[in-house]
Parts: C-alpha cells; structure tokens; sequence
C-alpha cells in the first residue's frame, strides 16, 4: 500500500463524527464547531480527540465507502470508535485510511503531507 | 490489552440505526456468511416508526434502508424489540451479569444502576459480540475498571426536583469523561431519575458507569465504590456548574413554545402514567406533543386504556425510533422553543433538527404545551 498523501487538516476540538459531520457531503456540520464547514474528503485528518455517539463508525465508514473521507487519521488519543470504522470501510469496501496515533507538525492547513510509518512528513 | 474473552449472556445492538449504506452492507455481509447471534440480541431504535409508517416523511433510501436494516437483523436472530431502553423489558440483566450491550444510555444504565458489566459496544463491535457470544474481558467487565477514581461532591440540592437529575448529569459528561465518578450528596433518586441524570451524561461525556453513593449497587460505601483506595480526584460541583449546563441546553428559554418532545430515552410505564395525570387534570395540549416509547410500553398504555387518553390531550406517541433521530416525525418549521425533559434530546435535537430546545420539567412541559407559552414552575436552580 503506498503511503497515504494529502492536505493537512488539524481539527481545531474534538468532534463527534455522528451528528457533527455529514454522511452525504463528509463536511463537518456542527454549527458551533470552530472547522465548520471544513471538507474532510482526501485530507491527512488530525484530531485532539473524538466525543460522542459510538454511531461515528458508520459516519466514518460511509464517507470512505462514497469517496468523500479522510485519507488517513491522526489521532491525539486512542479511539475506537474511529478505528472501527475506519476497519469496516476496508473490510467491506478496500478503502484503506490507516488510523495512527502520532505528533502533528506546526504546518498551516492545506499542507501537503505524507504519512510514513506513522508519521506526519512534509511532501 | 485484553488477555482472554468472556462469555456474555446477551446483546444490545446499536448498529440498526441507518445512517447509510454502509450499515445495510455490513449486516448483509454477515448474514451471507450465515451468522446468527449467540446469545438473546435486542434491538435499539431504528430510524423508522415500524408500527406507524404513515408518520415517516423521510426520503426513499433511508426508509428503504431503514426497513433493510429490519429484515436483516431479523435474519441474524435479533430480537425486533426496537428501543433504547432494553432495561424496561421482562427480565433485565442482573448484578454481575456479563452482557455486551451498545447505545450509550442503555450502556450507562446496565452499569451503573443495574449493576451488570457491558463496555461500551457501538456500531459494528455490538454484532460482533452478539454472533460470537463473548467480548474482551477488559475494562468495565472487570472489578479493577469499575472502580471509582473520581469523588464528585454535590452542593445542597433540593428534593423532589427533577430537573437536578438532567442537570447534574449533562455536567457529570463534562467532568468525568470516561473516569468512572463516584457521586456523593445526590438527593433520593427512583430508577427513573437515575437512567436521567445517566442519558445526559452519556450525551455530553463518553460516561459509562457511574456510582451513587448509598443507591446504586456497587457504592453501598465509599470503601466499595473506590475499592479502598482513595479517590484519586475530588471535585466539588457547584450550582454555577448546573446553570452552565442549563445554558448549555437551552437556557431559560422564554416566549413563544413551538412543541413537545418526551420519552428520550424511551418513557418508562411510570413516566407514562405520569403524565397521563397530569394531562387528566386540564385541557389538551395546544402544540405538537411526542412521547417516545418503546412497543412493548406503548402495547401496555394500549391495554390500560392510557393511549386514548393521550391521543384526546394531543400527544402523539412515537415507537421504534426517537424522535431527535431524523426530521421524519418533528414538525421542525414551527417558530419557538422545544421543551424537553430530557437532557439528551436537548444535547442532540439541535444538530440532528435544527430545532432551539428547552429543558423543563414534565408538569412544565404539559402546562407550557396547554399555554403555548414557557410556563416555569420550580425556580430553585436561580434562588
């Protein structure tokens, strides 16, 4: 599997993939949430932490099942609730999105970037 | 790091809940592989009325996928019980049970005021344990993980006020997380009250297991709930706590009531009955008024005769489903605030229906819904 490339997204608080990003469009639509509106599809996705309904599996696996996912996650803290999903989407589909537990560069949002063994590296 | 599996004697499954294709393909691809559950499997709500398919104003895939998603977890042997609330049906799980249950306030109720021991199972790992009939013989399964490590301390509460129970338990989430808290000073609570404070703080907090000291099973002392050692946090929570979390809800939303929603979760028989009561002692309700409830209560208001009363005071009754999942059922286009009990649908409504919540009491919520207008009672949380 070639590591997964794509622009950085750091995910500002910990969100709740049920109810805070849409399963049809894979934008993030909790009002009150400072990435409002951010656009989850083919990004490196960097999370503080996740919250809320153990449903965020389905919502992870259905935006990589249509192509409008993450390619890879980044995650602050052990979550399961993500790594189901993220497992489900390549049992049934072969959508890969490794999730990993790793530091996030100081590098604006946008930035290219590249997961190698784990690790965030700039393109 | 899970050395052995245990053996579970049931399921509670979350994963029927449609929210795309994707939950349809998985139980499909369980079913071609010939699996069906181990052990008795219930189901949690769905995104249909199954019982009133007339009140579903959703698009076509998600009803055809919510009746899908039906059929096949028929076919893997589930019980079509379809509520959040398994622990109100005949023969709930006993102290010490192991059982592998999903939906957070089912989970954080089996816990805390049953006693039994489930993890938090979810989409996907909840089908999993029921077809292979155990788990991982880790964390809330085992005496070290139900431990208490939090010590809340409460402020003077008052009692017989329900709305502490919603209040306390949305700042809870906050506080604890997922630390298992013990709290101490909450006033006398009935099992209701208790699945309550529970719900909210599931919804804003990934809270599993709580204890009371001197009610729930395991915190008859403090030397039970911490397993003699000492807490390892003490927080005292204050009035300020409980009004963020009323503001966090909703605040005190006055003018104009757009409608009611109760029953989240699912309305035990008791709270039906209480509100029949107070719904006997004046007119209907003037704006739209759920109750949601599992099909096995609403099968007993049936009986009783309560379900007419209902339906002359205006209160429609919603099964299988809640209420906040989609905007099937809500009227959501009304001006005004939507009063709620229940500090879960308050924490959800918002995002799922775009709709401004409200948490009031139930006897607010009847006298708000026969006035049209925010009717407030107790006002013990501002004196």
């Amino acid at each position: 599997m070639a590591d997964p490339t794509g622009p950085l997204l750091r995910i500002a608080a910990p969100i709740s993939f049920w109810g805070g990003v849409d399963p049809v469009t894979g934008r993030v639509i909790e009002e009150r949430h400072p990435n409002f509106g951010a656009v989850l599809a083919g990004t490196i996705l960097c999370l503080p932490g996740a919250r809320g309904s153990s449903s965020g599996s389905s919502v992870l696996a259905e935006i990589l099942r249509i192509g409008k996912g993450p390619r890879a996650l980044v995650l602050a803290e052990p979550d399961g609730v993500l790594a189901v999903g993220a497992l489900i989407a390549r049992e049934l589909y072969g959508v890969d999105c490794p999730v990993v537990y790793a530091a996030v560069p100081d590098l604006p949002d946008g930035t290219p970037v590249r997961l190698v063994d784990g690790r965030i590296a700039a393109v | 790091g899970a050395e052995t599996l245990l053996e579970i004697s049931r399921a509670h499954i979350d994963g029927c809940l449609w929210h795309g294709q994707v939950n349809v393909d998985l139980a499909q691809r369980f079913v071609e592989l010939g699996g069906r559950v181990r052990v008795p499997t219930t189901l949690n709500v769905g995104i249909l009325d199954l019982l009133h398919p007339d009140r579903v104003r959703g698009e076509a895939r998600l009803i055809e996928g919510g009746r899908e998603l039906a059929r096949l977890h028929r076919e893997l042997g589930c019980r079509e019980t379809w509520t959040c609330a398994p622990y109100l049906l005949p023969d709930p799980p006993r102290l010490g049970e192991q059982i592998a249950w999903g939906e957070s306030n089912a989970i954080v109720y089996a816990n805390s005021v049953l006693g039994a021991r489930t993890e938090r199972y979810g989409d996907f790992t909840d089908l999993c344990a029921a077809i292979c009939g155990r788990a991982l013989a880790v964390g809330l399964h085992t005496d070290a993980g139900r431990r208490a490590r939090l010590l809340v301390e409460l402020p003077p509460l008052p009692e017989g006020e329900e709305l502490v129970f919603p209040l306390v338990g949305y700042a809870l989430g906050r506080i604890a997380g997922s630390t298992v808290a013990c709290l101490s000073g909450l006033p006398t609570a009935t099992n209701d009250d208790l699945r309550t404070l529970g719900a909210g703080a599931a919804s804003s907090g990934p809270v599993a297991l709580f204890h009371v000291l001197g009610r729930t099973p395991e915190a008859t002392t403090l030397a039970d709930a911490f397993g003699d050692s000492e807490p390892e946090r003490v927080v005292q929570l204050t009035l300020d706590d409980l009004r963020a979390a009323r503001d966090a809800l909703g605040g005190i939303a006055g003018g104009a009531v757009a409608g009611v929603s109760v029953g989240t979760p699912h309305a035990s028989l008791a709270e039906c009955e209480r509100l029949c009561a107070l719904l006997s002692a004046g007119g209907p309700a003037r704006v739209p008024f759920y109750l949601s409830t599992g099909r096995d209560t609403a099968a007993a208001l049936t009986a009783r005769g309560l379900a007419a009363t209902l339906d002359e005071s205006g209160v429609t009754i919603v099964t299988d489903t809640c209420t906040y999942l989609a905007p099937t059922i809500v009227d959501t286009g009304r001006a005004g605030t939507w009063l709620t009990t229940s500090a879960k649908w308050a924490a959800y409504a918002p995002a799922n229906l775009g709709v401004r919540p409200g948490l009031a009491s139930l006897a607010e919520c009847v006298a708000s819904a026969r006035s049209g207008t925010l009717e407030r009672g107790a006002g013990w949380l501002d004196g």
